[in-house]
């Protein structure tokens, strides 16, 4: 195999050297335990605390409304399920989108299970929602409207701020599940008017398994985590420290890095899809197409005509990771639910791959991946038992 | 050829079809250990989680959902690529629905043949080609050897072990970029070659023979796949006297004894399951061996006989292979006699037609 070559980022990332850095005292050194009240646990609190300011200042966040977690899915999780529990009795309605992250999606549906009623909004063939028709869902029982801030799948970027405006007219907590969006483009969680917000470490430089979940003062929330104290009795179980120092440090180095990184991935991701376009016939781009309406490291297309999973498979066998609609390693067979929600037909939707690239790609690696993806879905093409393009 | 070629020394890109099992993960490991390029690949033919699963509210263990961690921890430790194809439409359309119309047609199926002739052969096969590689590679107990320039299908050097008679359907062009790297070696030494290896699967138990009927209840099986409903027909003796009452002909297979609730002076077997006109036949030993018997479909390794042909048929996995004469038909089916008559003539098993230990062919019993 080449050397490696990772568009995969909107999976995970490598940990940031300085992260690890900033890590390490905290494995080595270090041990005490936040909750403690002599020594060793004061200086681990001092670092807890100071990670909880980075991550507000990230987000322009207070620093008394950031809950660590383990990540998305808990963030989402607890957002979510924190909020119904809390308030089942004033109501039980909730209003997502149909091309969530799982971790809403299927706590939905584990609320559905469980009584609530669930109004799924669709979106048109680019991704994008009507607003209109988000504000006609709201009814008198509606407790909580959660809305991604950017997909992950093909990059779109939902209009939180218009969102919020017409939650908070309507008297209606919002939630969004930030987690492709957090240290790769600015959030200002106050001017944005967000209730509650969830965050995810690996996708920017920190490790896997740690995150934070925003809420807003005067939000209640349900735990799902008793026996503990921690995050002032929300999130009980004992810090997560060395990875939560790693979050602080990665939030701080996004706040620094960012803009020009983004700067970074968008022209390499406009080299890519030029690539593309100019190599291979019978692609299809998905997702909203104009730069301010999506992710700049995200690029989601189909290859008429092939799988997307013997794609993903020859690309990997060329040292290049990327990932195709349907993800999932247990062997999903379901076309992805975000190429569902376009309308892109089930045969094309099989055939989709997402590029998602970080800071550290070379416009080297993007020429080397659009010559071994066309020459990859030329051969593809020829032994195909479809070929209809 | 096998042998051949997996001991040349170019190096050749090789998928191996991987089931967590010991045999396919010593097939895999030898390969590697030769200096090819192994990718693994795992076919997910059916969602075991839907035996524990129904309604996504609760979770439970899942053996062989296993199987594909098995097979993937094998990988990893080989340090190979590795992925999981998911068949389970190609599966349910080709094997399952298969088993369940020959069950109610009153036929006895052997599900494995098809999966061999349709998920490896042809599915995976296609997915190694798209991978560009050159063999698909499986733990098989049999053997490609090169006969007048062509290949041929021959049983593996186990003989407890032997499954050629799941492959007879494979074509030239298949067995040209197949391999069956286990096809010389003994059980036992595939154990040891684990051993070697420190393949963790080294100790794991056979797999049972029908692999989406994990529990053996194949009425429950059917009745969860085509539902159940008004099915109960005569229980019908050979001499045409009515004994009872059966509760669905799937519920009966030829030769079967124990089940039937019927009284007799001696023992009784069924004989024959008659689908149109819903009855099971039923009679005393000596009417379960046949000399004469009809297959449909044949297909064959060898320029398709004009003449009658003296083979060795074997009637069922693991059946010793008895002296035959096949005579061909002119719609693609054969009369076979043998020698002497044979218990266990089953409609819709495979016979398969030996010469020495080459397989020539073979069709369905009808």
């Amino acid at each position: 195999m080449m050397t490696p070559i990772y568009l995969d980022h909107n999976a995970t990332t490598a940990v940031h050297p300085t992260v690890v850095d900033a890590m390490l005292p905290w494995l080595t050194q270090h041990y005490g335990n936040p909750s403690s009240v002599h020594w060793a646990g004061r200086a681990a609190n001092a670092a807890l605390e100071k990670a909880r300011e980075q991550v507000a200042s990230l987000l322009n966040a207070s620093v008394n409304d950031i809950i660590f977690t383990s990540g998305g899915t808990e963030g989402d999780n607890f957002a979510i399920k924190g909020t119904a529990l809390q308030r089942a009795e004033q109501g039980r309605h909730l209003i997502t989108t149909a091309v969530e992250h799982p971790a809403v999606l299927e706590t939905c549906r584990a609320l559905e299970r469980q009584g609530w009623q669930v109004s799924y909004l669709p979106v048109d063939s680019q991704g994008n929602l009507d607003l209109a028709q988000l504000e006609s869902n709201i009814q008198p029982q509606t407790q909580l409207i959660s809305v991604m801030w950017a997909n992950n799948e093909i990059g779109n970027i939902y209009p939180l701020a218009e969102i919020s405006v017409i939650a908070k007219a309507r008297g209606v907590c919002l939630h969004s599940d930030a987690v492709q969006v957090a240290g790769r483009l600015p959030i200002d969680v106050q001017a944005t008017g967000l209730d509650l917000a969830v965050i995810s470490g690996h996708k920017f430089g920190a490790p896997k398994g740690v995150g934070a979940l925003f809420v807003k003062s005067g939000n209640r929330l349900e735990p799902l985590m008793h026996g503990g104290s921690q995050e002032r009795h929300r999130r009980g179980g004992t810090s997560n420290l060395a990875s939560i120092v790693g979050l602080g440090k990665a939030c701080e180095l996004a706040g620094v890095e960012m803009q020009q990184n983004a700067v970074h991935v968008a022209q390499l991701r406009e080299r890519l899809q030029q690539g593309i376009r100019r190599g291979i016939r019978g692609v299809f781009f998905h997702g909203a197409q104009q730069s301010d309406h999506r992710l700049p490291n995200t690029l989601n297309a189909s290859f008429a005509g092939i799988s997307g999973e013997s794609l993903l498979m020859s690309l990997d066998l060329k040292g290049i990771a990327v990932s195709s609609g349907s993800a999932c390693s247990s062997g999903s067979l379901e076309a992805s639910h975000v190429m569902t929600a376009l309308g892109v037909a089930p045969q094309l939707a099989q055939s989709s791959i997402r590029f998602s690239l970080g800071p550290t790609n070379t416009a080297a690696e993007i020429d080397y991946v659009i010559d071994e993806l066309a020459a990859a879905v030329s051969r593809l093409r020829q032994i195909s038992p479809f070929e209809n393009f | 050829m096998t042998y051949e070629i997996i001991r040349s020394t170019t190096p050749k890109r090789i998928v191996v079809a991987m089931s967590g099992g010991v045999d396919s993960s010593v097939c895999a490991a030898l390969l590697k250990e030769q200096g090819h390029e192994v990718i693994g690949i795992t076919m997910q033919v059916w969602d075991y989680s839907r035996f524990t699963n129904p309604d996504g509210k609760t979770f439970g263990s899942c053996c062989s959902l296993d199987d594909v961690y098995d097979a993937r921890r094998v990988a990893e430790s080989l340090q190979m690529p590795f992925y999981v194809v998911n068949f389970e439409r190609e599966f349910q359309r080709h094997v399952i629905d298969n088993f369940c119309d020959e069950y109610f047609a009153g036929r006895t199926p052997n599900p494995c043949v098809l999966c061999n002739q349709v998920l490896k052969f042809e599915l995976l096969m296609r997915k190694a080609q798209a991978l560009n590689a050159d063999y698909l590679a499986t733990g098989h107990y049999a053997q490609i050897r090169e006969v007048d320039g062509q290949p041929a299908l021959f049983q593996g050097r186990d003989q407890h072990k032997d499954q050629s008679y799941f492959l007879f359907t494979l074509t030239p062009q298949q067995m040209r970029q197949t391999l069956f790297p286990l096809g010389a070696m003994t059980k036992g030494e595939v154990r040891a070659q684990a051993q070697r290896f420190g393949l963790q699967v080294a100790e794991k138990a056979e797999s049972q023979d029908i692999c989406f009927v994990p529990d053996g209840d194949y009425a429950g099986f059917l009745e969860t796949q085509r539902g159940s409903g008004q099915k109960n027909g005569e229980i019908i003796h050979h001499n045409g006297q009515m004994l009872g009452q059966h509760q669905g002909i799937y519920r009966y297979t030829i030769g079967q004894r124990k089940g039937l609730g019927l009284s007799w002076p001696e023992p009784l077997y069924v004989v024959g399951i008659d689908a149109t006109q819903n009855r099971v036949i039923v009679g005393e030993k000596p009417l379960l061996s046949r000399r004469d018997f009809q297959v449909r479909r044949c297909l064959w390794n060898i320029e398709p006989p004009q003449s009658p042909l003296h083979v060795d048929c074997r009637i069922r996995y693991r059946h010793q292979p008895i002296a035959a004469r096949v005579c061909p038909r002119a719609d693609g089916g054969a009369e076979i006699a043998f020698t002497s008559p044979q218990k266990g003539v089953t409609p819709g098993q495979a016979a398969v037609f030996y010469l020495a230990d080459r397989v020539i062919g073979g069709g369905w019993i009808a």
